[in-house]
């Protein structure tokens, strides 16, 4: 039971950083909208503004890490010339080209979006801190951000495993 | 545990007593200008990903000019591209225009419909309908 150095990029990049970003996201959703002075008291604010501070800025790190690694380093051995890269693989058969025209051409440009927009949600929370519980329309608009960040992600994951089970890179 | 409600648009006030209350929010916290700065950024860096993929599609000179790395391909000069764009577009938006800038409804649909523009640019349905012959 061996992986090849490939093997072990596509897993980094899918399901270690991949994974962590899309679990991480529920427990960040809960904090984000559980700040709020009804809910904590105000020394409770303050210490979840900093929890939701380091997760979110954790988060975007990730997903920077994510696209990174998945742009510049799986994506080659994806795209290679050779008839048995997964590329070629997928648009050798018309069972199989759709994977890489519409899945393939949509995740690796969509998933961009996810990093940028997380960075934001991390600046929201590291910028106002606290005070976010006391602006329901920023708050919100942090959430709304933040799920979108994570749609983008989820997208992009979900053809990425899917791709990979037709076609990995090997 | 008791529970001090802030009233609507109050600051966190500080709370002797432990140290997480012992760092005072500042009164810049309350200026929106950051955030829509950020937001509008956001939308720009996203639609600048969606038109570059969309001309990279229609025009094989275009998509030539975006190859910053054989091995990646355009994919690199279009992310690459679009995050310089965005970072640039958020510099400037910050320093020049955070204090003039609200949270305006105005912002709030420029910079969804940037994003949304940005979504449909990396849509494969949408920019094949652009492909160069």
């Amino acid at each position: 039971m061996e992986l090849t150095d490939r093997e072990w990029w596509g897993l980094i990049h899918g399901l270690v950083l991949g994974s962590l970003f899309l679990l991480a996201f529920a427990g960040g959703l809960a904090e984000l909208h559980a700040l709020r002075p009804s809910v904590e008291t105000t020394t409770g604010l303050r210490q979840s503004a900093r929890r939701i501070g380091v997760g979110v800025t954790s988060m975007a790190v990730v997903a920077w890490l994510t696209v990174f690694t998945g742009t510049w380093v799986v994506y080659p051995w994806y795209r290679e010339p050779a008839e048995t890269s997964p590329r070629s693989t997928l648009l050798g058969s018309e069972n199989t080209e759709l994977w890489h025209t519409f899945g393939m051409e949509w995740k690796e440009h969509v998933a961009w979006l996810s990093p940028i927009l997380a960075t934001v949600v991390a600046f929201l929370v590291l910028y106002y801190g606290a005070s976010l519980a006391t602006n329901n329309r920023l708050r919100r608009i942090a959430i709304a951000l933040f799920i979108a960040a994570f749609s983008f992600a989820g997208i992009a994951g979900l053809f990425g495993a899917l791709i990979t089970k037709v076609a990995p890179v090997q | 545990m008791t529970t001090t409600p802030l009233s609507p648009g109050e600051q966190v006030p500080d709370q002797p007593g432990t140290s997480a209350d012992r760092t005072a929010t500042p009164a810049r916290q309350t200026d929106e200008g950051p955030a829509a700065a950020a937001l509008l950024a956001a939308g720009v860096g996203a639609f600048t990903l969606g038109l570059l993929t969309t001309l990279a599609e229609a025009s094989t000179p275009i998509k030539d000019a975006l190859v910053i790395t054989e091995e990646v391909g355009p994919l690199s000069g279009k992310t690459t591209y679009a995050v310089v764009v965005w970072l640039i577009a958020w510099v400037v938006l910050h320093v020049a225009a955070r204090r003039r800038l609200r949270l305006s409804s105005a912002v709030l649909t420029v910079s969804l419909v940037l994003l949304g523009l940005g979504v449909l640019g990396t849509f494969p349905i949408f920019f094949e309908l652009f492909a160069a012959e």
